[in-house]
């Protein structure tokens, strides 16, 4: 469990600020990243995602392209999450994201900031603009397995 | 003039008081479906409770009243759009209508020299069905210029057409900005220039009267599901010697007369020819009772009502002080919005935190963004049982609209 609840407003602040200023939105300078396409028939949200590996770890995670508050702030938080990890972590981390959203049991300590889409299932028809920056970049951790 | 309330009572969606996210429902979506009042319900219910057999299959009593029926539908259909009952076509929708022209007529009757123009604000089934074609047989598609404020204009159409361009293909009112096209105008210089000029009918047909003698169009295309009849029913029109140009490109049982061992295949006429196989009868029936019952509210007064909404809606929407509208001047009931500093599918999540429903997006015109500078809007779209209590529903909402991410807390 997380060591203090997180209230609305907390998880509001956290989308806010990576909606309004995201860390990671860029495309790669440098070379070394392999990146894939998002875009769907269910919105607006079209945008690209690039990771770095060394050694079998995200060393970098980017994406760019135009979206929602919520694909803005969840694919920009996946991103911080990605960076430092093993693949495998990483892989681990998106799976337990994809549970908390379908509200299906999953291990919230590997989730830190993602944990303020926690109530995505309150708005079903959103659940593609929380995950779609998530699905994108679990096919590329899980590219070359 | 329309009672909204006693319209109502013909609506079960409106008579089921549902709900929406703990809210009444605020239906604000008819430009992408629409509400089907009882008689349509009970229509389509007939056919499987009563009668159920097949069109053009059998000699016994209950087939038989099955193609009186979709002969009688077919009537109704031709004397709505002042047709002739032989012009007229069952499809699936809209979008098959369109492609029946590309696929049936454009590839057919076009060649690489030649040239099918459209404008940026088409939706997807008048854009990309030409793109196809163009693949195909190698024609090009070229876009008629839309005026500052998103018109299309007989002027404009004039400075791209030429002897090369074949086919003209506009929506006579478009699904973002509501725009009432001039068609009739429009048809005079595709013909003078030797063109035919294709409608999309798809929100026109629903709103308002729709004449194609007089708009002298060549073919017209709408669906049943956006003027309260069943889904999976449309119409395609096309006068008579177009229609006979055309080639089936579903071809089976009920379009062919004969056929043999060795390929030769002798097609009924039009609009048989275009109707293999068994057909959406229970869209069929349903199509009858909601034009029946549009003619009983009177198309002339769905327009006007709509009108004043609409006029209604730019009002209220401006009061709330954090509105950017699209197509303030538009004619027909739909309002192009976003909610200042929100994303539209933030502001429609929102939306439907308090119950309302509208659609965010391109609105599958996803050229028209370029024109409108902004990647995705709101819009409110509304029938004549649309009340101007759901338009303050509405309304109040926008104003608050900076909480928009209280939605998903």
């Amino acid at each position: 469990m997380p060591i203090f609840e997180l209230t609305p407003q907390m998880m509001r602040e956290l989308l806010m600020s990576h909606y309004s200023s995201p860390r990671h939105q860029a495309k790669p300078t440098g070379e070394g990243y392999i990146s894939t396409h998002s875009s769907t028939v269910n919105c607006i949200d079209d945008i690209d995602v690039y990771i770095k590996e060394e050694n079998g770890k995200v060393v970098d995670a980017l994406w760019d392209g135009v979206a929602c508050a919520i694909s803005t702030a969840s694919t920009d938080i996946v991103c911080d999450l990605l960076i430092g990890n093993t693949k495998e972590q990483a892989d681990y981390i998106i799976e337990q994201y994809n549970h908390m959203i379908h509200e299906e049991p999953y291990d919230d300590s590997v989730l830190d900031e993602a944990l303020a889409f926690m109530n995505t299932s309150k708005q079903p028809a959103r659940i593609h603009c929380a995950t779609i920056g998530w699905d994108a970049l679990q096919s590329l951790v899980k590219k070359g397995e | 003039m329309i009672d909204v309330k006693k319209i109502r009572e013909d609506f079960p969606m409106y008579r089921n008081n549902i709900l929406m996210q703990g809210k009444p429902l605020v239906w604000l979506d008819s430009s992408s479906t629409t509400f089907k009042p009882d008689s349509v319900l009970e229509a389509v219910s007939m056919y499987y409770t009563k009668m159920n057999a097949n069109s053009h299959r059998g000699d016994y009593d209950l087939c038989y009243a099955v193609d009186q029926m979709v002969a009688e539908t077919r009537k109704t259909v031709a004397k709505f759009i002042n047709a002739q009952e032989k012009e007229v076509v069952f499809t699936a929708g809209d979008t098959a209508s369109m492609n029946l022209i590309a696929f049936g007529y454009a590839t057919n009757n076009l060649t690489s020299e030649d040239e099918i123009l459209i404008t940026e604000a088409e939706h997807a089934s008048n854009v990309l069905p030409w793109y196809q074609v163009a693949k195909m047989i190698g024609c090009k598609v070229g876009f008629i210029p839309l005026d500052e404020e998103g018109r299309i204009t007989p002027e404009n159409l004039e400075k791209v057409i030429s002897s090369k361009t074949k086919i003209v293909s506009i929506a006579a009112i478009g699904n973002v900005l509501g725009y009432h096209a001039p068609v009739k105008k429009l048809a005079e210089v595709a013909h003078k220039h030797g063109a035919i000029i294709v409608v999309d009918g798809a929100q026109s047909v629903p709103h308002v009267k729709t004449d194609v003698v007089d708009l002298d169009c060549d073919f017209l295309c709408f669906s049943g599901h956006k003027m309260c009849g069943p889904t999976g029913i449309g119409i395609l029109y096309g006068k008579y010697d177009l229609l006979c140009k055309t080639d089936a490109y579903i071809t089976g049982g009920g379009n062919n007369a004969k056929f043999g061992m060795c390929g030769d295949v002798t097609l009924l006429e039009p609009p048989a020819r275009f109707e293999a196989g068994t057909q959406n009868l229970e869209g069929i029936f349903g199509l009858k009772a909601a034009i029946e019952y549009l003619e009983q509210v009177g198309m002339d007064n769905i327009e006007s009502y709509e009108k004043e909404l609409k006029q209604y809606a730019v009002k209220k929407l401006k009061e709330c002080g954090n509105v950017t509208i699209y197509n303030e001047n538009s004619e027909s009931g739909i309002v192009t919005f976003n909610i200042d500093g929100v994303f539209a599918q933030d502001a429609a999540t929102y939306l439907n935190s308090k119950g309302i429903a509208v659609r965010s997006g391109l609105h599958c015109a996803k050229i028209l963004t370029g024109f409108l500078k902004t990647p995705a809007t709101v819009r409110a779209s509304f029938y004549f049982y649309t009340s101007k209590e759901d338009i303050d529903v509405l309304a109040d909402a926008v104003k608050n609209g900076g909480n928009y991410l209280d939605a998903y807390f």
